[in-house]
């Protein structure tokens, strides 16, 4: 689990808006957009990857916070 | 971080054709996880898979791979397998395509205990044909092909494979992924038959007949009744009733098929001189 | 490349042996490099599975007694594409068994070698008994248009060769090859020479070069329609599947896809005929009658014309050991100018289908047809030549 973290859509095209990532996130920071995931409050990621791990997409990726 | 799967998959092929919600994806994410983990050659691993949801998975992975006959990817794999022992040989298979069609194999694969790594992607129905039941559809449940509701008993396919000969015998789910990639990590490393049961949520062809809800509420079902095994075994028997128990469930070292046979050409070569 | 058997193989010397037709697929198997068998026990081709079992791990080679005869039939596609020269035998049930299975092998296109000891079907039918009654299923039995081919023996000694020749056709053509024997050539024993590798044509299939990696299209078309193939664990990646797909090797639904797959698996085969197609004939030119026959009929029907051209009769005598491909335009040439082609077969008629198409009215055509267990003896087309003159 990193320390601290921040998700990023590596593969935006790929979601399906399945809701999963939203599910298993602990804090909030994903919400459901029209066609994709979308980033709505990415400074409360805490980095538990929980969405990134489970996404079946491929979409998130969670990143070292210092990370372009 | 977790470990970059990109690496392992054809991203030209990607997005993969899994409804919205299917747990297949995560599954096979965790199986690539596992698999960096184990730090395996990936120019020489094979992948094979049959027929329905679970068999388009190879299209997908970035090693050999192999999509053959509905039920018969085990069959194919051992071919693989016996031929150049060298290789990781992992099959990648349904409830359906593994526990029905290909069921006579996986038990015979498991006496082998040739080592090749079986991922069951168990679903509890045949997805790809719109949701006929399998044998891992549980009793009671209602399919296309069970409208007044399923007559027959499910296999527990752990104990199936376990009792046939496995060597190494693990159940997952979608809903863990961390214990998911740890049971790939070590099955990936077990010498001999390992099986990989991986329950995954089937929304559209399952749970909403069922009345399940949709993925995430699929997944809180997988939450509250796959528990780790060790929490599994502290429960009086009446409350195991609607638990499964999760982790790896088996691991036992026994002699591997290709090691065998390598002695049966050792003792070949020695009477010929 | 990996050969392991035959690269042993070829240390040995030729022999002389006294050999059942099973045992000579086996004698034969070794020489050509047959490094890997898979099969089911099944009546009467056991021995081939016995005699392989025996011989390959002495060789290096594998054998493994699978659960089924579908499993032994995936086994050899797996073992196939793995790099070996892979064999599996059975008789009339197993070949029904193995069907699905042997047409995955043809999309994928794995070289390899199914043997099928034919006995009286349908069905458990007469399990010891001969039959030529899979012919057709040879051609059909895996459903959908697709190419085969498929090689019978009359004699040991043939078995021998046209093992060889399987093996090497499967190689050459990236393909599944049938070899159809039956019961009679299958137990029946005979004297023969088994040749050493070094005197015998041994193909190996075309395999990509490392550098070839690359922009690897492992369904490319190819001048001759047959795509170089890697053995898995060379770093290709690639895919096959049963589905149809393109040059890379991945599913596409179209159908412009699905016809150029087709139309170039198909060419493979029709554009090398005269290479597949191998037949026998005693013909003088002046026969009024001809026997057309395969498989162990033809020895019958050898006896009888000789003796018919004793009692100076115009007979002659073709006998077919590549069933399939069909020698069409051969019989069309020969029914232009002959009476009548008589064509003795262990089966109801099949092979009798091909001979009135390709013949078109040109001859007579004329079937002795057993399908009883029993096998024609030359009395029998003796009868049938002096009918028909």
């Amino acid at each position: 689990m990193a320390k601290k973290g921040r998700v990023k859509l590596v593969k935006p095209d790929w979601c399906k808006t399945c809701g999963i990532c939203i599910e298993v996130c602990p804090v909030e920071v994903l919400e459901l957009g029209q066609d994709r995931i979308k980033i709505v409050y990415p400074e409360n990621c805490v980095g538990c990857e929980n969405c990134e791990l489970s996404c079946p997409d491929f979409v998130l990726k969670v990143v070292d916070e210092n990370e372009e | 971080m977790a470990e970059d799967i990109n690496r392992y998959l054809r991203q030209d092929k990607l997005p993969h054709i899994w409804c919205p919600g299917c747990g297949h994806g995560t599954i096979m994410a965790n199986m690539l996880r596992g698999f960096a983990r184990s730090r395996l050659d990936q120019d020489k691993t094979v992948v094979v898979s049959g027929i329905g949801c679970s068999g388009r998975a190879t299209g997908y992975l970035d090693f050999d791979t192999l999509h053959v006959t509905h039920g018969r990817a085990l069959t194919f794999a051992t071919g693989i397998k016996m031929a150049n022992p060298e290789l990781t040989v992992i099959v990648v298979t349904g409830d359906g395509d593994g526990a029905a069609i290909g069921g006579n194999h996986l038990i015979h694969a498991c006496r082998r205990n040739i080592d090749i790594k079986v991922v069951l992607f168990n679903n509890s129905i045949y997805g790809m044909t719109a949701g006929q039941f399998s044998p891992m559809t549980p009793t009671g449940a209602t399919a296309t092909t069970a409208p007044y509701g399923n007559i027959d008993q499910n296999f527990d396919l752990c104990e199936l494979t376990r009792s046939a000969g496995a060597t190494f015998v693990a159940r997952g789910a979608a809903q863990q992924p961390r214990q998911l990639i740890k049971i790939f990590e070590k099955g990936f490393a077990h010498r001999g038959l390992t099986f990989i049961e991986a329950i995954t949520q089937c929304p559209v062809n399952y749970g909403r007949r069922n009345k399940l809800g949709g993925a995430r509420d699929m997944l809180n079902w997988q939450k509250e009744h796959i528990i780790n095994q060790t929490k599994y075994e502290s429960l009086a028997a009446e409350e195991r009733q609607d638990k499964i128990p999760s982790g790896i469930l088996y691991q036992d070292k026994r002699e591997e098929y290709t090691e065998r046979y390598e002695k049966v050409i050792a003792s070949a070569r020695g009477s010929e001189n | 490349m990996k050969n392991k058997a035959g690269d042993k193989i070829k240390e040995n010397q030729a022999r002389i042996m006294l050999l059942q037709g099973d045992e000579a697929v086996v004698e034969g198997g070794l020489v050509a490099g047959a490094s890997f068998f898979a099969g089911y026990p099944i009546t009467p081709a056991s021995e081939i599975a016995e005699g392989f079992a025996e011989k390959l791990p002495a060789l290096g080679g594998k054998f493994i007694q699978m659960e089924d005869e579908i499993a032994s039939m995936g086994c050899v596609i797996g073992a196939s594409l793995a790099g070996e020269k892979a064999i599996t035998a059975t008789s009339g049930p197993g070949f029904s068994l193995k069907q699905e299975n042997l047409g995955l092998g043809i999309m994928v296109e794995a070289p390899c070698v199914v043997v099928n000891v034919q006995r009286v079907g349908p069905s458990t039918g007469l399990p010891t008994s001969p039959s030529q009654g899979d012919v057709m299923q040879a051609r059909w039995g895996t459903h959908g248009d697709h190419p085969i081919i498929a090689l019978s023996p009359s004699t040991v000694k043939e078995t021998i060769d046209l093992t060889i020749k399987s093996f090497n056709m499967a190689e050459k053509y990236r393909i599944p090859v049938i070899l159809l024997l039956d019961e009679i050539v299958g137990h029946m024993r005979e004297k023969v020479r088994i040749p050493s590798a070094a005197e015998v044509e041994i193909v190996e299939r075309k395999r990509p070069r490392p550098e070839d990696r690359e922009e690897f299209n492992p369904y490319q078309e190819t001048e001759d329609h047959i795509p170089p193939m890697p053995d898995y664990g060379q770093g290709f990646r690639y895919h096959s599947t049963g589905l149809f797909h393109d040059k890379t090797g991945f599913p596409r639904g179209k159908s412009e896809d699905a016809r150029l797959l087709m139309d170039r698996l198909m060419a493979k085969i029709d554009e090398n005929l005269d290479d597949i197609i191998l037949l026998e004939d005693d013909l003088k030119g002046d026969e009024e009658v001809v026997v057309l026959s395969y498989g162990s009929t033809a020895r019958s029907a050898i006896s009888a014309v000789t003796r018919a051209r004793q009692e100076g009769l115009k007979a002659g005598w073709v006998k077919l050991m590549t069933v399939w491909p069909f020698a069409e335009d051969y019989v069309a040439r020969l029914a232009d100018r002959v009476k009548e082609i008589v064509v003795p077969e262990l089966n109801r008629g099949q092979l009798i289908g091909e001979v009135e198409r390709a013949a078109c009215g040109q001859a007579g055509i004329s079937g002795i047809h057993r399908y009883d267990g029993t096998i024609i003896p030359p009395d029998e087309i003796l009868d049938k030549i002096k009918e028909v003159s």
